[in-house]
């Protein structure tokens, strides 16, 4: 009877700065991630009001006026939209299956104990995170030496490979036991038949993570196309996206100076803030959509470049 | 015995040399190569001459960066940002991490870990949609709260002054979810039986987290800041160049160097003040990096990078 007393009090004691702590837990945390959410609830709001309702009323987190206006006018030409998406889905998907391949094979070498210059290679890599050219030369190199003005390469080439990609993946081979390689060689495969047959398959988590990270890189891109492309037909949709806004913003600074005389009335109409956010949606809701199950192999990787470096 | 040579080793180690081959390429054009045109800063640029053939000017691509005085500005500014930045993000990030951990329903762990994941996965370009929903002067937000408080409405895009309180909320909002795995991973490190041996000995949550979480998590913060230490001269170019643009009246407090490397070379077309610039950047950085990993192999051996 009394050890029960005794347990019993000490549950009460020990729950009440458990209770205070999570109280805090759930307070903080959900604040946080409120704060995280509201930003992109707006957007999607902003981008169901009519026009009228945002110059009237401002943005808001439930729109006051439902319009559909906006996304009817992004998607009139639905061609152009359409193409921005075309590119940057095959950039994504050519770099990210060229760039995991590039990655996966060097890491591999790397990570070999007998390869005896693998460090001083290893160095080479690494150097290049401690130094670099500068923008500059690389904008001579891309445009003058390499001549890639408004080509397609000017957008793929720089995010094929990373020393953080690299990195991530040689950590995640070097978890690979050394019985298993020197069976297969022993079994008379060669190099690549041992990273074909018996590493790729063994770091698949790593493949999916180090994949994700390129595709997400070529995803968000628009810098390599704000320096190198200047045809409007090859924009990614990053880029489309920021010239869209700013072109909009533009075209209402000449309809607001007043130059626009004709049919001021009907340009006015044009619906150019809830435009902006529709056009947003657009862009961003396939990631949106693909994030909840890809986020798990993000939370791996990072955990890895943390512990790794 | 006799030491194999050089064109052996190759012979012996051709399929890894080969293996190799694609990404040592990639490299020496892409990072080798543009560090040959640093000549550039010590050059005047001329069209026609390209790298090589352009007039040397010796340092008078660096006189007029740092006589105008921008050299201070944009110095003064990258580094205060990322300061604020390191400052802001470690303590928000830990403290999510923590808090995390002590969710005991797993949908609301799950579920409020996902949406501070989310801004991570978008590009700069949409932040900058979302900032000037925020902050418009017609129609943001944030100063439809003001009016209906009754407040006097704020123009931020000609504030200045508040822009480091901006751009380190959009920093914080866009990595608190990248930012707090990795510290979660640092906790999940700690063995569990150090808490188990504090319960017993009577520890409240609290010291729980103050004596052996925290502490215990060092090491990872530690390598985390020399990480952010040895980037204290880089400026996030995708993020000032998004939420700020050109907006000259903002530079004052938002011009970090990278932005002015990039408006030498893309609006000013100065070739040669825009390598000195990059020049005096990557020397920063490469001190500084240095530095933070001696730093850290002072204070302990393991956690070096090198």
């Amino acid at each position: 009877m009394k050890r029960n007393v005794g347990k019993i009090s000490n549950k009460i004691r020990k729950g009440k700065d458990e209770k205070i702590l999570s109280f805090l837990a759930y307070t903080i945390n959900g604040m946080v991630a409120l704060f995280c959410l509201i930003p992109f609830v707006m957007v999607v709001s902003a981008s169901f009001t009519s026009e009228d309702a945002i110059t009237k009323y401002g943005f808001s987190l439930i729109p006051k006026e439902f319009s559909l206006k906006a996304y009817e006018t992004v998607f009139k030409e639905p061609i152009v939209v359409l193409r921005a998406y075309g590119v940057t889905i095959g950039l994504t998907i050519v770099g990210t299956v060229i760039g995991l391949f590039m990655q996966v094979m060097t890491a591999y070498v790397l990570s070999r104990k007998e390869f005896e210059w693998r460090n001083k290679f290893s160095f080479f890599f690494y150097f290049t995170t401690l130094f670099n050219g500068g923008l500059v030369p690389y904008f001579i190199l891309m445009n003058r030496v390499l001549g890639l003005k408004d080509n397609y390469l000017a957008m793929l080439l720089p995010l094929l490979f990373s020393v953080f990609n690299l990195l991530i993946m040689k950590s995640y081979i070097m978890g690979i036991p050394d019985s298993l390689i020197d069976a297969a060689k022993i079994d008379g495969c060669g190099e690549f038949g041992i990273l074909c047959k018996v590493v790729i398959p063994l770091i698949k988590p790593a493949m999916a993570t180090v994949g994700l990270f390129i595709a997400l890189a070529y995803w968000n891109d628009w810098y390599s196309a704000m320096l190198f492309i200047n045809k409007e037909k090859m924009y990614p949709l990053q880029y489309f996206l920021y010239q869209q806004v700013n072109n909009i913003e533009a075209y209402k600074r000449i309809i607001e100076s007043g130059q626009v005389s004709g049919s001021v009335t009907s340009a006015m109409s044009l619906p150019t803030q809830s435009l902006k956010m529709a056009l947003t949606v657009v862009v961003t809701g396939p990631i949106i959509f693909l994030y909840p199950f890809v986020q798990k192999y993000f939370v791996q990787g990072i955990t890895i470049g943390a512990v790794k470096g | 015995m006799k030491k194999h040579g050089f064109w052996y080793k190759v012979k012996k180690y051709r399929i890894f040399l080969l293996m190799l081959l694609p990404a040592v390429i990639y490299t020496l054009i892409f990072s080798y190569g543009p560090m040959v045109g640093i000549i550039l800063a010590f050059k005047k640029y001329t069209y026609a001459g390209g790298i090589f053939k352009s007039p040397w000017n010796g340092f008078k691509n660096f006189e007029f960066f740092f006589k105008s005085g921008q050299a201070w500005t944009v110095t003064r500014n990258t580094v205060l940002y990322n300061l604020l930045f390191i400052a802001f993000n470690t303590f928000l990030q830990m403290t999510v991490a923590i808090l995390l951990t002590e969710l005991k329903n797993k949908y609301f762990r799950k579920i409020s870990q996902s949406i501070m994941f989310l801004p991570y996965f978008i590009s700069w370009v949409i932040v900058s949609v979302i900032s000037f929903n925020l902050l418009s002067y017609d129609y943001g937000f944030v100063n439809g709260i003001i009016s209906k408080l009754g407040g006097t409405k704020i123009n931020f895009y000609t504030t200045g002054v508040l822009w480091p309180l901006i751009l380190t909320l959009f920093n914080a909002w866009k990595g608190v979810g990248y930012g707090s795995v990795m510290y979660l991973a640092a906790i999940m490190g700690i063995d569990t039986s150090i808490y188990e041996a504090a319960e017993i000995d009577g520890a409240n949550v609290f010291q729980r987290i103050f004596r052996i979480t925290i502490p215990l998590m060092a090491p990872t913060v530690m390598i985390l800041l020399l990480l952010a230490v040895g980037g204290i001269f880089r400026g996030n170019f995708d993020m000032f160049y998004n939420l700020v643009g050109n907006n000259g009246l903002l530079y004052n407090y938002t011009d970090v160097i990278d932005t002015l490397t990039f408006r030498a070379l893309i609006t000013n077309k100065d070739f040669g003040m825009s390598a000195a610039v990059g020049l005096y950047q990557s020397v920063l950085c490469f001190i500084t990096i240095l530095a933070a990993n001696k730093l850290v192999s002072v204070y302990s051996e393991d956690y070096t990078l090198f």
